[in-house]
């Protein structure tokens, strides 16, 4: 039972940094919506990939995708140990990559010289793609390894707006600030500082992209916090405890406090940072955090509510031009459902300090019905699907997140049948 | 057993508690999730606890670490030959890390002002070792006769790794020195060739080998070490000191 549960993966999003197209991942499945000519984007396989007919270009959920920093490339990795670049103009995959492990997380330089990925095992490796072309698929790259966290998972991994530092964040509340080297191949042995003070698992990391800020980062966690951090000195700046703050823990009422029922599980900077989407679990919409980065002060602006559906996204991505946020919800599979996947797509408009901001109906999409049949698989969605999906995300993140807590007595009874604990008497 | 009460597992003759109720496995799994208390930040380490008749009325911080420290042999004998410098030892075996705590409590008793300096903390240094050290905070590192994890799929375990040697640079202040020593041949060409081929290590000259009085206390000071002179043994040691990389030249 726990196995199926910890199979299942949440939907991600990911904006075309100049808004020209917009990729959900459901499960294995990868679907891309071309903004400017309005239709959904056929996706095409590298010649050197054998089974050409399957439609999916997975074999198994996919844990990360991303835009490059100049929209050029798009990568998606996950748990079928593959790792595919394509270009983001012809939507053609021109490497495929097998990794020995899951990925976990993946990144790219924003000169876009390395794609970085995160293994299951907290190895992240480094794959050069110093001269692609967007018309040829790349060929002999093999993956190096760049450094290692010791057995952890890595949940996120990011460069500085300013490639100098590469971060990865892990299940055992670290964020690890490394020197990105000249010859990465050669491994990155120099780290910088480790930003420690979350609590539970880091789940999200953001930089800001204003040049004086360049060396802050915000983070996520399931300690359901924000953390503001200076990466060079690894000095916390400041915390906002989220879930508190938007009153999701008095929400939850009769005196059943829920353990990890709000983990932060994505963040996004708007604004060049002024304003910081966060997405939390248990938070029917997401909460607008305003960062004063000078100040060292993260302070919760307002929670933009989503009315009608039991909408707790899962990811988040922002339109920088249109000052869109796109937030996406579902999972790969819904266990004990019909539905194979789910996936809503909704956009919420107007992020700004003073602006009244705007969830948009669906006949106000951007891209209209098309988008939404592309990205969601379906123009409507079952409202049962929402719960049940944000549950199962819920309890797929505790059982790949936390430590399995046992109770004394079973840890008691556990250590009785220990042969060392015979004591001669 | 004619003795009974709370003394019961020191010795009569010195005060000391007897290895044979801290019996161990010899092997402990650093792959594991932990349940054991992990400082969040090299600042949540209540140094008081560890040193109570030096904190709070000092700012000194902890600059030997003995990474898997064992029965305690080594910190025992540089407790009283560094007797300014704070000293921790980390073991992952709790039962081991609870022998190592009364020993040096009683060496504190039977010893008055001496070994104030040395104390042992529970965890796994493989993971947690940011979590108690600040940047280049320490001077020297021990790894004595470590697990050897002879198989290939266990040398992941391996307390001196490529990857480890990174954080342990990291901790580790410029200038400061690793000494690592083992008897199983295998394991001390893989420690070598793993500080070798590191940027932010160099080996010391044999002239510093011989005027550090630390290299001579690698084989000498440890229940391991003894047990290997006793079996005459070899031993291979490995010791490096943490440099400024020169230069990448591209």
């Amino acid at each position: 039972m726990e196995e199926t549960e910890a199979e299942v993966a949440p939907a991600l999003i990911a904006v075309h940094p100049h808004r020209s197209s917009v990729a959900v991942a459901v499960g294995y499945d990868l679907r891309v919506f071309d903004l400017l000519a309005g239709v959904g984007v056929t996706l095409v396989n590298d010649s050197s990939s054998s089974s050409s007919s399957s439609s999916s270009f997975h074999k198994d959920s996919i844990r990360a995708i991303r835009f490059s920093a100049n929209g050029n490339l798009f990568v998606s990795a996950g748990d079928d140990k593959t790792l595919k670049i394509w270009s983001s103009i012809s939507w053609r995959c021109i490497f495929t990559l097998s990794s020995e492990k899951r990925i976990s997380a993946v990144a790219i330089s924003n000169d876009e010289s390395c794609v970085c990925f995160a293994d299951k095992f907290g190895v992240v490796w480094v794959v050069d793609i110093t001269g692609f072309d967007a018309n040829q698929p790349l060929l002999d790259k093999k993956p190096t390894p760049l450094l290692s966290h010791y057995c952890s998972i890595i949940t996120s991994l990011e460069f500085s707006p300013d490639d100098r530092f590469i971060l990865s964040a892990d299940r055992d509340f670290k964020i690890r600030v490394t020197n990105f080297p000249k010859k990465p191949l050669d491994g990155a042995h120099e780290i910088q500082s480790f930003c420690l003070g979350h609590t539970e698992f880091v789940s999200s990391l953001a930089f800001f992209q204003a040049q004086e800020y360049q060396h802050h980062l915000l983070s996520g966690s399931g300690d359901s916090t924000v953390r503001l951090w200076d990466v060079s000195s690894g000095a916390l700046l400041d915390t906002c405890d989220v879930a508190n703050k938007a009153g999701l823990l008095e929400s939850n009422g009769n005196g059943k406090s829920e353990e990890h029922g709000h983990a932060v599980t994505d963040l996004c900077t708007t604004l060049d940072g002024l304003l910081v989407a966060v997405a939390i679990q248990g938070l029917q919409g997401i909460a607008l955090l305003s960062c004063n980065v000078s100040a060292q002060t993260l302070t919760l602006a307002k929670v933009v509510s989503i009315e009608g559906e039991a909408f707790v996204p899962t990811c988040l991505g922002y339109a920088a031009s249109a000052r869109e946020l796109w937030i996406v919800t579902g999972v790969s599979s819904l266990p004990g459902c019909s539905h194979p996947s789910f996936a809503r797509v909704r956009v919420i408009s107007g992020i700004d300090i003073e602006q009244e901001a705007v969830v948009l109906g669906d006949d106000k999409m951007p891209g209209g019905e098309k988008l939404l049949e592309t990205l969601q698989g379906t123009a409507s969605v079952d409202e049962n699907a929402f719960l049940a999906a944000a549950e199962a995300v819920k309890t797929a993140m505790c059982n790949l997140l936390i430590k399995k807590q046992y109770t004394s007595e079973s840890r008691e009874s556990r250590k009785k049948t220990r042969n060392d604990r015979k004591l001669k008497q | 057993m004619p003795e009974t009460g709370v003394k019961s597992t020191f010795s009569k003759s010195t005060g000391l508690p007897r290895k044979r109720f801290y019996r161990a496995r010899a092997h402990s799994n650093p792959l594991s999730d932990s349940h054991f208390p992990v400082p969040i930040s090299p600042s949540h380490v209540d140094y008081s606890i560890h040193f109570p008749q030096i904190f709070p009325d000092s700012s000194k911080k902890i600059q030997f670490a003995d990474v898997g420290c064992g029965f305690g042999g080594l910190l025992i004998s540089l407790a009283t030959l560094f007797p300014e410098t704070l000293m921790v030892g980390m073991e992952l075996r709790d039962k081991v890390s609870e022998y190592v705590k009364e020993r040096i409590l009683s060496l504190r008793v039977a010893n008055p002002g001496q070994y104030q300096n040395a104390s042992v903390v529970r965890t796994n240094s493989m993971k947690y070792i940011p979590n108690y050290f600040e940047k280049g905070q320490l001077s020297k590192m021990f790894f004595l006769f470590p697990d050897p994890h002879f198989k290939e799929k266990n040398h992941r375990r391996r307390v001196i790794s490529p990857f480890l040697l990174d954080e342990y640079a990291y901790v580790l202040g410029v200038g400061g020195i690793i000494y690592t020593i083992t008897d199983v041949e295998e394991l001390g060409d893989w420690m070598k060739s793993c500080l070798e081929n590191h940027p932010l290590f160099e080996a010391l000259t044999e002239k510093e080998l011989e005027a550090d009085p630390v290299v001579k206390l690698l084989s000498s000071a440890t229940e391991e070490g003894q047990k290997v002179a006793r079996n005459e043994g070899q031993t291979f040691q490995a010791v490096y000191r943490r440099i400024v990389p020169t230069e990448q030249t591209s």
